[in-house]
């Protein structure tokens, strides 16, 4: 099993949902986040004076698969998140121990 | 007679009773040709009166909304102290020395000492001034300029001041400051006798709450963070619905501020007058917030809403020490000054390190010398060394007397909350009460 967590554009958010959902993804953790990365925030001007934003908001996704899944849930994220500009974000895949359904005790592939 | 009854049975038996009534004593009931303008005058008192009222609504949100939500109930329990505050020391105090009549203490400079009274019930055995209004309406529309001054002060020191000591202030700002230099003008003083002209009180209302709050901003000092190494940080005010709604609320009132100043309304020449003050009245307030709509996209690509609230408010101190004797395109170019004016002048503060939270400087300050300066452009009577003159007297006189008052408090109670009360709110540390406790995490 892999743990596939993305950050992306808070507005891309539902687009990413529905192609998941359709490649047969059945869960995820939606998180709203702030963070820096190659963007490193910006600069707005209130009143007259200018202030750094240094975390920009984006939305952190935390998807379990089975692990021969990965690979195709990585390249729709990559794909529907993308914009091209600076700032769309990263996904990072981890191996995933152990996972179990609260309600019925299943556990590993059969919980996810 | 019918006034009398009216009073005393109600509005239902009003209804019940009037055209039987009107009936009963048909010839009784039309007031006599000096009835009618005194009747009418003071009419207007009354619902100008209450539009200004309004204003002390209008400071409230929009303070509310400019100041982060850990000092919102703090700035409300300001607003509403001084507007009350105001209502008491103004009678005990403020109405007589800012209005003596013949009972100058010296003469054009220094008012009488007295407790204000209103006529007798029924004006039975009094004679009143049938060429004017009743003194109960007078009273009541000349208090709600003063308090209007007193809330211009409390938006600039928002955040930091201790409450007691801005009360204090305020207390001395609307029984003694504010009343001596108005009557100075409006008493019928040594300004008046000078030419002096300020329809409306660009500078005997908004400057003199402006100079007011300068001196206190600048011995509070300003807010801890907002300078430091150079750089301006910005505390972006909690509710920019509140503050937006504050200003619709000030732009409202100002119909009664400008337009009662006419302070006649018992002729067809008086009405159209008040017409014309409350065209110009809208249009001034219009074209500041214009001004200051395009000024910020220019400057700074993104409009800036607060820019744009206050630019508004700049249009309409602008337009109110002349509001009468401009066309609509002149009301338009003074207004649209105003709005400039706010859009330059509150980065200049801050570069000088001037913490005013709300822009209540160069709103009324800034807007109202100019404002009081640009009466030379559409009214004949002004005199542009008069008006310079007079500015600079009452300048002098409100910040000298502020600073006093200021200093003495500082010396005596201090002005300033602790640090620590100051970073955690003034919310929590001076009320422990909350204006949003579900959203503070705390």
């Amino acid at each position: 099993m892999k743990l596939i967590i993305a950050t992306i554009k808070p507005f891309k958010l539902d687009e990413v949902r529905t192609a998941l959902t359709d490649a047969g993804v059945s869960g995820m953790m939606v998180t709203e986040i702030k963070g820096f990365g190659a963007q490193s925030g910006h600069t707005e001007i209130y009143r007259g004076a200018e202030y750094a934003v240094n975390f920009v908001p984006k939305v952190k996704l935390e998807i379990a698969v089975p692990a021969s899944m990965a690979d195709q849930v990585v390249s729709i994220i990559s794909t529907t998140a993308r914009t091209g500009k600076i700032g769309d974000g990263k996904i990072f895949v981890l191996d995933l121990e152990q996972a179990m359904r609260v309600r019925t005790g299943e556990t590993n592939e059969d919980a996810l | 007679m019918q006034f009398k009854s009216l009073t005393s049975t109600g509005l239902a038996a009003l209804l019940v009773f009037l055209p039987v009534a009107a009936l009963a004593q048909e010839a009784d009931t039309t007031p006599t040709n000096a009835d009618i303008g005194f009747i009418f005058t003071t009419f207007m008192f009354l619902v100008s009166g209450f539009l200004v009222f309004f204003m002390a609504a209008g400071f409230a949100m929009l303070e509310a909304g400019l100041v982060r939500s850990k000092n919102v109930t703090m700035q409300l329990t300001k607003n509403m102290a001084l507007f009350s505050l105001a209502s008491i020391f103004y009678y005990i105090l403020g109405y007589n020395l800012m209005y003596p009549g013949d009972g100058w203490s010296v003469d054009g400079i220094l008012g009488a000492f007295s407790i204000t009274s209103l006529e007798p019930v029924g004006l039975e055995g009094a004679e009143p001034d049938l060429t004017y209004a009743s003194v109960g309406s007078d009273f009541f529309f000349q208090l709600m300029f003063c308090a209007a001054t007193a809330s211009i002060v409390s938006g600039a020191l928002a955040e930091r001041i201790k409450l007691w000591p801005f009360l204090a202030f305020v207390i001395v700002l609307v029984a003694v400051i504010y009343p001596i230099q108005a009557s100075w003008k409006w008493g019928g003083g040594f300004l008046d006798a000078m030419g002096f002209q300020d329809f409306a009180g660009s500078t005997v209302v908004h400057s003199v709450g402006g100079w007011a709050a300068l001196t206190g901003a600048i011995i509070l000092g300003p807010r801890l963070g907002k300078y430091k190494d150079g750089k301006v940080n910005p505390m972006p005010g909690s509710n920019l619905a509140l503050a937006t709604l504050g200003t619709f609320i000030l732009w409202l009132g100002w119909f009664g501020f400008n337009g009662g100043s006419q302070l006649y309304m018992d002729t067809s020449g008086n009405v159209a007058d008040i017409s014309r003050i409350f065209s110009n009245t809208n249009t001034a307030a219009a074209a500041g917030a214009v001004a200051a709509l395009i000024l910020t996209q220019l400057l700074y690509k993104k409009p800036d809403l607060t820019m744009i609230l206050n630019g508004a408010l700049a249009g309409l101190v602008s337009i109110t020490a002349e509001p009468l004797t401009p066309s609509l395109v002149s009301a338009t170019l003074i207004g649209a000054v105003g709005g400039v004016i706010v859009v330059f002048a509150v980065p200049l503060l801050d570069r000088l390190k001037i913490d005013d939270v709300v822009g209540a400087i160069p709103v009324h300050l800034f807007a109202g010398i100019w404002g009081t300066l640009a009466v030379c452009f559409t009214n004949s009577a002004a005199s542009f060394s008069v008006q310079l003159t007079s500015i600079v007297i009452v300048g002098a006189f409100v910040t000298v007397s502020s600073a006093v008052v200021w200093l003495l408090l500082k010396a005596m109670f201090g002005l300033r909350v602790s640090e620590e009360a100051e970073i955690t709110g003034l919310d929590r540390s001076e009320l422990g009460m909350e204006a949003y406790p579900e959203f503070s995490g705390s």
